[in-house]
């Protein structure tokens, strides 16, 4: 259903920062695959969510959903695809706004924004049911503003607003990676259990290769801007953190590099 | 003298509310859009000269500022496209549509001042009838508030705040984000305009000069009242009835230093001076009060 082809994408060309990103980056998902995706520092995880995502274009190749080419398509157009949460538990949520603003404002996306009132009843007491599936004692906040918040609760919030509306695809872009640790592990299984329940396909970039394998039904590595190794099925059940060491370094023939991935 | 002071607080009620409904613009952009918007210095002036202009053609004064409404809802869509579609910085789009409008302004008047006196026009509001001034100014904010609470409460207007709030979130959130600061400046200029439409009959002339120092007036009007009204209510309405108390206070202090001998020719000095020093207590006390805080999340 997520065709991204040939894409490639260099930043600040023929300047001495000169960053190539993405090189000739293919993967294809499938209807109701869950993938996480690891790499180094620089490896391109965030720069193809950022492409897929529509925050610039790319130099060339083509990215499809559901057989629509949307590689022109601007960003707050293909947001009815696409459902995100970022990595920075500020970026994903208005923080001035109430909580059901937030809600309302995702639960429009990708619809057109009149006149009518910004928010109905019923939608509320959907809300309210929403927020309390998630067990962190929202759902008596309503109103309240998401600047209120920890990182951990507005993670969670966003992940409900990403998920409204059955998005084609859900990006999560290490969003737990800036959460302590057992705050990390309570949005992951919240994110465990609404891509469960909505049946979403989504990428998942992680820098903990436990979770990497813990999580989803598929696993790619990226490396120097496109994907180096792609296991899938039962094979990804089976796999242990020092396999995948070995297939890195097999597939790019380094050692694996990153100052944040946990190996354990 | 005190009773002169006395005797002049319900025209400086007036007047600061006619430069509240101007800081309601201002507050649109500033403080929901989170752009520093410089052309209300000469969209104020354009809502006046149409209105001059108009009127003293013999157009009806209900008319005159429809038009003066529609004319500032024009700057601000220039401004808007100058930001958005060419790339400018808003302050420096601001300054450039300001630059624009000081030549429009005077191509509209035909000369830097137009005389609009209350006896040779039908006028909704002038400086000898204080009292109904102050009475047709309190229907006009009456009814702006309820529109623009109205507003602000429509998915479109939440899809404002938004953008102001968080604009990659809002992108996210398949906001048109270009879309929605055009559509704030549009309105905010709107608003200035017709003010300077009111301005310009209360005063009794149109001048090239009126709009001089606008914004900071506008943002001394919002700075006060935040600090009058935040404590009490977070509701939009409560906060735009706020910013127009904020111009009735401005005008106050302005009309007691006056009275006291201070030289009208500081005044605007004086008037930016406390703007910038209330703009950067926040910044002070982040920097220099705030303790380190221990990073501590919880679920």
């Amino acid at each position: 259903m997520l065709e991204i082809k040939n894409v490639t994408k260099t930043f600040n060309p023929g300047t001495i920062n000169e960053k190539v990103a993405l090189k000739d980056l293919n993967l294809t998902l499938n209807d109701g695959d869950f993938v996480t995706v690891i790499g180094g520092n620089g490896a391109g995880k965030s720069t193809m969510l950022n492409a897929i995502s529509g925050v610039w274009k790319p130099d060339c190749g083509s990215i499809i959903i559901d057989g629509q080419d949307i590689t022109a398509m601007p960003e707050y157009k293909r947001a009815k695809f696409i459902g995100r949460v970022f990595q920075d538990p500020m970026m994903g949520t208005a923080a001035d706004m109430e909580i059901q603003e937030n809600l309302a404002l995702a639960k429009r996306r990708g619809k057109k924004r009149g006149l009518r009132w910004g928010i109905t009843g019923a939608e509320k007491e959907e809300y309210k049911k929403l927020l309390a599936q998630l067990d962190l004692g929202l759902e008596t906040r309503l109103s309240n503003k998401v600047g209120l918040l920890s990182g951990g609760q507005r993670q969670a919030v966003t992940l409900l607003m990403a998920s409204l509306n059955n998005p084609r695809i859900l990006l999560l872009d290490e969003h737990t990676a800036a959460l302590d640790p057992k705050t990390a592990e309570k949005v992951l299984a919240i994110s465990d259990k609404i891509i469960r329940e909505n049946h979403l396909t989504t990428l998942m970039i992680t820098h903990n290769m436990k979770d990497a394998i813990k999580h989803g039904n598929r696993l790619v590595m990226m490396h120097e801007g496109h994907i180096i190794i792609d296991v899938k099925g039962e094979e990804k059940q089976k796999l242990k953190v020092e396999d995948l060491l070995d297939m890195f370094t097999k597939a790019s023939g380094s050692e694996f590099a990153s100052d944040r991935a946990m190996l354990s | 003298m005190f009773f002169n002071w006395l005797g002049a607080l319900p025209g400086a009620a007036a007047q600061g509310m006619i430069w509240g409904i101007m800081a309601v613009g201002v507050y649109i952009t500033y403080k929901i859009l989170d752009i520093a918007d410089l052309t209300v210095d000469g969209s104020i002036c354009t809502g006046g000269a149409v209105c001059a202009v108009l009127v003293t053609n013999g157009v009806n004064v209900w008319i005159a500022m429809l038009v003066a409404l529609i004319a500032g809802m024009l700057t601000g869509a220039i401004t808007g496209v100058l930001h958005t579609f060419m790339g400018i910085p808003a302050i420096l789009a601001g300054i450039l549509t300001q630059l624009i409008l000081w030549s429009v302004n005077l191509k509209i008047m035909g000369k830097a001042n137009i005389a609009l006196p209350i006896r040779n026009y039908d006028l909704i509001l002038a400086q000898i009838n204080t009292v109904s001034s102050i009475l047709v100014l309190l229907a006009f904010v009456g009814i702006m508030i309820a529109l623009l609470y109205w507003f602000f409460g429509t998915e479109l207007g939440t899809s404002l705040r938004a953008t102001g709030n968080n604009i990659n979130m809002s992108r996210a959130q398949g906001i048109n984000t270009d879309v929605a600061k055009i559509l704030g400046l549009v309105i905010s200029n709107g608003i200035v305009a017709l003010s300077g439409a009111l301005l310009a009959q209360y005063q009794g002339f149109s001048d090239i000069n009126m709009g001089r120092g606008a914004i900071v007036i506008g943002l001394a009007a919002v700075i006060i009242g935040e600090a009058v009204i935040t404590r009490i209510s977070q509701n939009m309405a409560c906060r735009l009835i706020g910013v127009i108390i904020g111009g009735v206070i401005y005008y106050f202090v302005y009309q007691t230093v006056i009275f006291l001998g201070l030289d009208a020719d500081l005044l605007k000095m004086l008037s930016a001076m406390v703007v910038a020093i209330f703009l950067a207590v926040p910044y002070w006390k982040k920097k220099y009060f705030t303790k380190a805080k221990g990073g501590h999340h919880n679920a």
